[in-house]
């Protein structure tokens, strides 16, 4: 590998940018400095912008390629490669003196529907159980995908969310708005809760699509695909002909390989070693195109995801 | 009506009250000042000190990271925009004080640079993403950076340029137009050279505020991982100088503090504090320079 020249432009998601940047300095590591791994985070959205330009080989992504940026690849002439790199967990944030234990997607979704936008404004009028005290809440901004993914794992739909909440793309400064308010309740990246376990406190989470009971988020909760729905694999999308540049190729293949130690490390959850064995396999084997159809899927395993074949 | 005594009396009382008010309002800013630096120090004094610091590049492990890429991008960056900005501001300041009819049209231009330069820097960098990246096809490098900053200082060069050759007394231009000197003459030998020290003064303040920009330069794409310095502008072989680093992709100061700072761990917060302390610095040490040129150029004039 020490051979290597040549620069991997990469862009994208801001949640995938840690697991990106340790594996490109390791890489550089590996190739003695021989190959530049330029990254910058300007969001899946903006990540995928530049993709369809052609300006960069790997965009990071926190949710499946849109329709409509798949039409752009079409019409730019681009084919991609999708591989899943690690999974995100959201976590359901409250108050660490909150005597709440868990909470059910369907109360969620009453939290956090548009209808509910101007009724839903106290704890009692989610479940009468709970007490008559203010809920205020605390969320992702609408431009990242962490936001399309909880709209649609919870409300059903992509970006379908009630607007009256404090929005962020500032995941520490919704850490410190959780912490400050005895009535707050609030969805953060795994990574940002176990940084702050002492800040906030996670609620278990009920699906009742599965039969799993209430699951905290953890890192075996995680992997085991038992933390549903709020657990969401992100991906790299490698423009196809980059590919075939033998220091793209390289750099994919050491972040594929070394993803489970680099992932721990920086504190995300790593898929399990057969869907990296797959992953591996389908850039071997230059396979393009998505598994998804333009939007989010919620609840399924990696591994079936991956065993589809891409279109 | 009061005795003249009382008055007296009141009005001193009323002197004093403006003194104390003033000296009030002065700290307010020194203070704001000293706390944040303060503050900034107490999160980031770890590694203010440490060579490793200024010598690594970015890292995903927080202990072995540093500001390498961003500390000279930032320099570079300033650099390009100082050498762009001044002779096109000074230029256009010239011009409108000395040259310029006055009109309708010079009026327009008067009101259009004054409204620039209050115009949010965030735009500036929608500008170059939209005209220089989008439109002429150039790279997201150091000269577009660059470029953006000068944009983004422009007016306020152009308007310090102004304000200092107002302040030369009329006098000097009549006595040299007197010995027959052309208006060119006098611009070159005389105004030129007294106003450089009001000159230097904007366009460094100017300059300073423009490095702690982050935003326009998040706009045209400026990269956040980064371990690579732009190629040496200066060679050992013939010609000596190399221009490819203009169009080397880079980061600077600010961005990496924004990445640092939206990070969950708390190491990383302290690497944003510390280079946080490097660019006040930074842009303290630029005043400091603009405060030595003032000085010296005013000594030299004598009227």
């Amino acid at each position: 590998m020490s051979k290597l020249s040549g620069k991997v432009r990469i862009d994208g998601s801001s949640s995938l940018f840690p697991v990106v940047e340790v594996a490109a300095e390791d890489f550089q590591t590996a190739t003695r400095k021989g190959v530049d791994v330029p990254i910058a985070h300007a969001g899946t959205g903006g990540g995928f912008k530049r993709f369809l330009r052609d300006e960069i080989d790997i965009c990071n992504a926190s949710r499946p390629i849109s329709e409509a940026e798949r039409k752009g690849c079409q019409e730019a002439g681009l084919d991609f490669i999708e591989l899943p790199v690690c999974f995100d967990a959201l976590t359901i944030a409250v108050h660490p003196g909150s005597k709440l234990d868990s909470i059910t997607v369907e109360q969620l979704k009453t939290i956090w529907s548009p209808d509910s936008q101007g009724k839903v404004l106290k704890w009692s009028d989610v479940d009468p159980s709970w007490p008559e005290t203010p809920l205020r809440l605390f969320g992702a901004g609408a431009d990242s995908g962490t936001f399309d993914y909880f709209t649609e794992a919870v409300v059903g739909k992509a970006r379908s969310s009630r607007t009256d909440y404090t929005g962020s793309e500032d995941d520490n400064a919704l850490v410190q708005g959780i912490k400050g308010d005895p009535g707050a309740l609030g969805y953060i990246p795994f990574a940002y809760y176990i940084e702050n376990t002492t800040a906030v406190k996670a609620l278990a989470v009920d699906w009742e699509k599965d039969e799993e009971g209430p699951v905290r988020p953890s890192l075996e909760t995680v992997v085991a695909a038992k933390y549903n729905p709020l657990s969401r694999p992100l991906f790299i999308y490698v423009n196809k002909k980059s590919a075939e540049r033998p220091e793209v190729r390289a750099f994919v293949e050491f972040l594929l390989i070394n993803a489970p130690r680099l992932v721990v490390e920086v504190k995300y959850m790593p898929l399990p070693s057969t869907a990296y064995q797959m992953a591996l396999q389908r850039f071997r084997d230059q396979k393009s195109g998505s598994a998804f159809q333009g939007k989010p899927e919620v609840g399924v395993k990696i591994e079936d995801i991956l065993a589809r074949e891409p279109q | 009506m009061a005795s003249i005594p009382e008055l007296i009396v009141r009005l001193k009382r009323q002197d004093r009250w403006f003194a104390v008010l003033g000296l009030a309002c002065t700290l307010v800013g020194l203070v704001t000042l000293l706390i944040l630096l303060a503050g900034l120090i107490r999160d980031g004094h770890h590694r203010l000190f440490d060579p490793a610091f200024y010598a690594s590049f970015p890292s995903a492990r927080a202990a072995r990271a540093g500001i390498l890429s961003p500390l000279v991008g930032s320099i570079l960056l300033a650099f390009v925009t100082i050498l762009l900005a001044v002779p096109l501001g000074v230029a256009a300041g010239v011009y409108l004080e000395e040259y310029a009819p006055r009109n309708i049209w010079t009026t327009l231009i008067e009101i259009n640079i004054a409204n620039l330069a209050g115009v949010p820097s965030i735009i500036f960098g929608l500008l170059a993403l939209g005209a220089l990246i989008y439109g002429l096809h150039l790279d997201r490098s150091l000269l577009v950076g660059g470029i953006t900053l000068a944009l983004l200082i422009l007016p306020i060069v152009i308007v310090t340029t102004r304000e200092a050759l107002r302040a030369i007394p009329q006098g000097i231009r009549e006595a040299a137009y007197a010995l027959g000197a052309t208006k060119w003459q006098v611009v070159r030998h005389h105004l030129i050279p007294y106003s450089l020290g009001g000159i230097a003064t904007g366009t460094i303040i100017a300059m300073s505020r423009a490095l702690g920009e982050s935003a326009p330069l998040m706009t045209i794409g400026a990269l956040t991982f980064i371990t690579f310095l732009p190629p040496p502008p200066i060679r050992s072989q013939p010609p000596f100088v190399n221009f490819q680093w203009l169009n080397s992709e880079f980061t600077a100061m600010p961005i990496q503090m924004f990445n640092w700072i939206s990070r969950p761990q708390a190491e990383f917060s302290a690497l944003a504090a510390t280079a946080g302390v490097v660019l006040i610095l930074m842009t303290l040490s630029l005043n400091a320079v603009a405060i030595i040129l003032r000085y010296r150029l005013r000594k030299r004039i004598k009227w």
